[in-house]
């Protein structure tokens, strides 16, 4: 059931109007999503900064920002042109040039990561067929970048918190990528589009989180440890470790890591949304309203607002987690790293796997339910 | 020639050139941690090269093995052995190194004799499975290599029994070499005790 505008199309049609040929308006067309996405990107984590300082103020009954514009909107902005003046310093001892490329290193995965994210049946930047794995795979890549500059820090509290940084990532990623291979089983495909369109029968009663309660909580609670967010905030526990490897950073290269946990942050609740809570899907069916309203599917104006409800759906879905993740990093206290790793590894990763045992034997068992 | 053909031709120069340079370096580079870190980028190029071949899953799976388990465990390694101290100079190295250039050489010319003698053109460009290819590794790895699969299951839960009986050391009561009796208390406790020349 393909549906749903084909920018991409009518954009490149658009062009050949004026006499391009089909190749030189492919190229015009190819930086535009990814732009746009960059853009969302950003934009997405200025409005998680406020809303982090906004719901912190409120957990702790302060005001919170409220000068910089109206209840501080502006805030973020502020403090992204303060941290893009400030002067760039690398430390006399420090190794310059793999303290310049960790920043990046835990960025640009981030980034790439996404390449995969859906806010409607055309409107991502490319539906690889790996997608979901493609996702597992960048954010691996992350660990080398922080332990990249927590050792060209040439500080005891950055080598430590990139060590702990890297050993937390990497006990955490088995059971995420399990939980995933449990959505995938039931999909048949790796595909981001995919998963959400097997979820879009019966609007919220067909969403993976039925299925797969066990698999959302796991994959929650990992998420929640990649992007290093308060109860697993070990490798920057600012008690123990001053600022763990961002101790030594300033400027710009500070403000990347930061960009990058916030984006990091965003991708994730965006990922849960997809994978658990139907992605771009309206609680109820659209297919069920345009008949409702007597109005044919492909009709350009049920196309322009299926497209509009399924960004603001993946958005509000995608920000509904950010927002439990904030209130969560502000209620809750941290764990000791042998819990960490104790959860992860004796917790998390059994039941992760009988999760992926109990679906396999569902799927033979019921394969109407469970993706035949 | 087209704009998708050149574009494929500068990645694909780019991508070998860095695998080359990397490569060397990683050989001839005195630091280990710049080693380390440059693996990670070889390893980085040629799953970039399986995208060029449109082995998207290899190229996936290449980055997750090899860079974000392999390479973050060399690294790891690295920085939790972080010694100070200077190695011992290995008395032959001459004789070393160009008993170790001469076997590359070998495996070199070996590798080029395969490249030059072997067909690889395929049958017809229709023949690539693009994306694909997914389901194709799948099937043929719980088909006709199943047994290599199970094997290679087999091969890590020993390397992974292994590990947790060195890690464990109370499983070993004696030593290896020395035939005294483990301290189990502290592994990091000197072994001669510091207050027995007192007097």
């Amino acid at each position: 059931m393909e549906y749903g505008l084909d920018l991409e199309y009518s954009f490149n049609e658009f062009l050949k109007g004026f006499g391009l040929s089909s190749e030189i308006a492919h190229i015009i067309w190819l930086p535009l999503p990814m732009l746009l996405v960059l853009v969302a990107a950003v934009v997405g984590v200025l409005v998680t900064v406020w809303l982090e300082r906004k719901i912190s103020a409120a957990a702790q009954q302060r005001i919170g920002p409220e000068y910089a514009g109206a209840l501080g909107v502006l805030q973020p902005i502020a403090d992204g042109l303060k941290l893009l003046v400030k002067e760039d310093i690398i430390p006399a001892k420090a190794d310059g040039i793999l303290f310049t490329a960790g920043p990046i290193l835990v960025l640009v995965p981030v980034i790439l990561s996404w390449l995969i994210v859906p806010f409607g049946q055309n409107l991502l930047i490319s539906n690889v067929g790996i997608g979901i794995f493609l996702w597992i795979a960048l954010s691996s890549i992350q660990p080398i970048g922080l332990l990249m500059s927590g050792y060209a820090s040439n500080n005891k509290y950055s080598l430590l918190g990139g060590l702990r940084a890297a050993a937390q990532s990497i006990s955490y990623e088995i059971p995420l990528a399990l939980s995933v291979l449990a959505i995938v089983l039931m999909t048949n495909s790796l595909s981001t589009v995919d998963i959400v369109n097997q979820q879009s029968g019966f609007g919220i009663l067909s969403w993976n989180i039925w299925r797969q309660p066990v698999g959302f909580i796991v994959f929650w609670i990992c998420a929640l440890a990649e992007c290093e967010r308060l109860p697993f905030d070990l490798p920057e526990a600012e008690e123990e470790l001053v600022a763990g490897y961002q101790t030594e950073y300033a400027g710009m290269k500070f403000a990347l890591f930061y960009l990058g946990s916030y984006i990091n942050l965003i991708l994730s609740a965006l990922l849960v949304s997809i994978l658990y809570l139907g992605g771009w899907g309206f609680p109820i069916p659209v297919e069920l309203i345009a008949k409702f309203l007597n109005l044919p599917i492909n009709a350009p104006f049920i196309q322009v607002f299926t497209a509009s409800i399924g960004i603001v759906m993946t958005v509000l879905k995608a920000y509904l987690l950010v927002f439990i993740a904030i209130l969560l990093r502000w209620t809750t206290p941290r764990v000791r790293i042998d819990q960490l790793l104790d959860l992860g590894w004796k917790f998390l990763l059994p039941i992760s796997l009988a999760n992926l045992l109990i679906t396999a034997g569902l799927k033979l068992a019921f394969p109407k339910f469970f993706g035949g | 020639m087209s704009i998708a053909i050149t574009t494929q031709f500068i990645c694909f120069t780019v991508l070998s050139l860095v695998v080359i340079i990397g490569a060397l370096g990683v050989v001839l580079l005195e630091s280990i941690v710049y080693s380390a870190f440059l693996l990670g980028g070889v390893f980085m190029s040629v799953a970039g090269l399986y995208l060029l071949l449109n082995a998207s899953f290899v190229a996936a799976a290449q980055v997750l093995v090899y860079v974000g388990a392999v390479n973050v465990l060399i690294i790891f390694a690295i920085m939790l052995v972080n010694k100070k101290e200077d190695l011992k100079p290995i008395s032959d190295i001459k004789s070393r190194r160009i008993i170790s250039t001469s076997i590359c050489l070998t495996l070199l010319s070996l590798l080029i004799r395969v490249d030059l003698t072997n067909a690889w053109s395929l049958s017809s460009p229709q023949n690539s499975i693009g994306e694909e290819s997914t389901i194709r590794i799948g099937e043929h790895l719980f088909s006709d290599y199943l047994l290599p699969f199970e094997v290679a299951s087999v091969l890590l839960l020993m390397a992974m029994i292994g590990a947790i009986v060195l890690a464990r050391r109370d499983v070993m009561s004696k030593d290896i070499s020395t035939g005294l009796p483990v301290d189990q208390e502290l592994i990091e406790k000197s072994y001669e005790p510091l207050l027995t020349n007192k007097n």
